[in-house]
């Protein structure tokens, strides 16, 4: 009779920590959930805070956020993005352009095709999924992945600013050694190499100029 | 000693437990029109490594092995297989743009180039799956040849 107690015991202990262990994990998604959601909320309280400041900052700090948010959907957007991630594999530094791939990603996303023809959105949306992709993995990747990665999405970038176009003055640079010669965009003239950083940081040349 | 007893009965209960979990398979009998096999001109050799080397992961039909009967294994399984499948689907090629063919292939071969793929953790038990030097040149030189054409 006891040991059927202590094995009713058991079966039930063993229940309660399966059942924990279930709750644990619905538990754990919720609070990613709820770190989104307050990172979200403390973007929306800066604004508020903002909002209220009246002192001498505030005209200046409404006017920056105007610009980003009018800005938020278009390729300008992409584009700043895509040149900080280019510059953090210049400077080598894995964690920063792992932080850039993330937000690349996101202003990707947010793209709004809407204004352009039907086949420019059918391009568009092409190229976006597919750079897309690409940043993903440099978020998540080692250097010398991130720049295998960068290779594609330099060429999806120029893709889509050929259809966008931009306010920018752009130089595409060339370099003949990565990866059977690989091209990138720059916001400068000099030559400063995202695919081998300090190794060989000016190696390259200006291939054509944009604007 | 009797502590011992109570967690043995419960790791033994749990591990009974976790058993009743369903998993979802990966099986499928109908090949789709967008099949690379299908759409693409593959050498039999190639067709035959690629099925044995890659397609359990990146098709909709998993040759399961005897273990994915037991948790947790199918949980481990499961996940790497939707993950292999989210980042390429052999079934689903011709669904690709041109512009994501190029982009695969050239992952293929990447990734095929520098031995990430196939996973170790999957040639450790499918010793078939195994790429010889020849064989990865042989796929690696085929994808190149797509890929040049897809550009």
């Amino acid at each position: 009779m006891s040991k059927l107690r202590s094995t009713l015991g058991v079966v039930a202990i063993a229940f309660i920590t399966l059942t924990a262990v279930s709750c644990n994990d619905n538990k754990k998604e919720q609070n990613k959930a709820d770190g989104d959601h307050s990172e979200m909320s403390v973007d929306g309280d800066h604004s508020e805070m903002n909002h209220d400041n009246s002192d001498g900052h505030h005209d200046v700090d409404k006017n920056a956020m105007a610009i980003n948010d009018s800005q938020d959907s278009k390729a300008e957007v992409i584009l700043k993005d895509y040149f900080n991630l280019k510059n953090a594999l210049v400077g080598d530094d894995n964690a920063k352009a792992k932080d850039l791939g993330m937000a690349l990603t996101k202003s990707l996303k947010s793209f709004d095709v809407s204004s352009h023809s039907n086949t420019e959105q059918t391009e568009l949306k092409d190229i976006i999924v597919d750079a897309t992709e690409h940043a993903e993995h440099i978020s998540e990747s080692d250097i010398a992945h991130q720049r295998e990665h960068f290779k594609i999405l330099s060429k999806d970038i120029t893709d889509m600013v050929a259809i966008t176009g931009t306010n920018k003055k752009l130089y595409e640079q060339f370099c003949p050694m990565y990866d059977g010669g690989s091209v990138w965009l720059s916001m400068e003239k000099d030559i400063k190499n995202p695919y081998y950083g300090s190794q060989m940081l000016n190696c390259g040349k200006l291939q054509r100029e944009i604007n | 000693m009797k502590i011992f007893k109570v967690i043995a009965w419960i790791a033994l209960i749990a591990f009974v437990g976790i058993q009743f979990f369903p998993t979802d398979r990966n099986e499928s009998d109908l090949i789709p029109q967008t099949d690379f096999m299908l759409v693409n001109q593959v050498p039999t050799s190639i067709q035959n490594q690629l099925k044995e080397s890659c397609y359990d992961c990146h098709s909709n039909n998993t040759k399961y092995p005897w273990y994915n009967k037991i948790q947790p294994a199918a949980w481990y399984l499961e996940d790497h297989v939707k993950e292999g499948k989210s980042e390429l689907n052999f079934n689903e090629w011709d669904s690709l743009s041109r512009r994501r063919k190029a982009s695969k292939l050239r992952s293929i071969i990447k990734q095929v180039e520098s031995d990430e793929m196939p996973l170790s953790s999957y040639t450790l038990i499918h010793s078939d799956a195994v790429l010889s030097k020849a064989q990865q040149t042989e796929i690696i030189e085929y994808m190149r040849q797509l890929k040049g054409e897809a550009n």
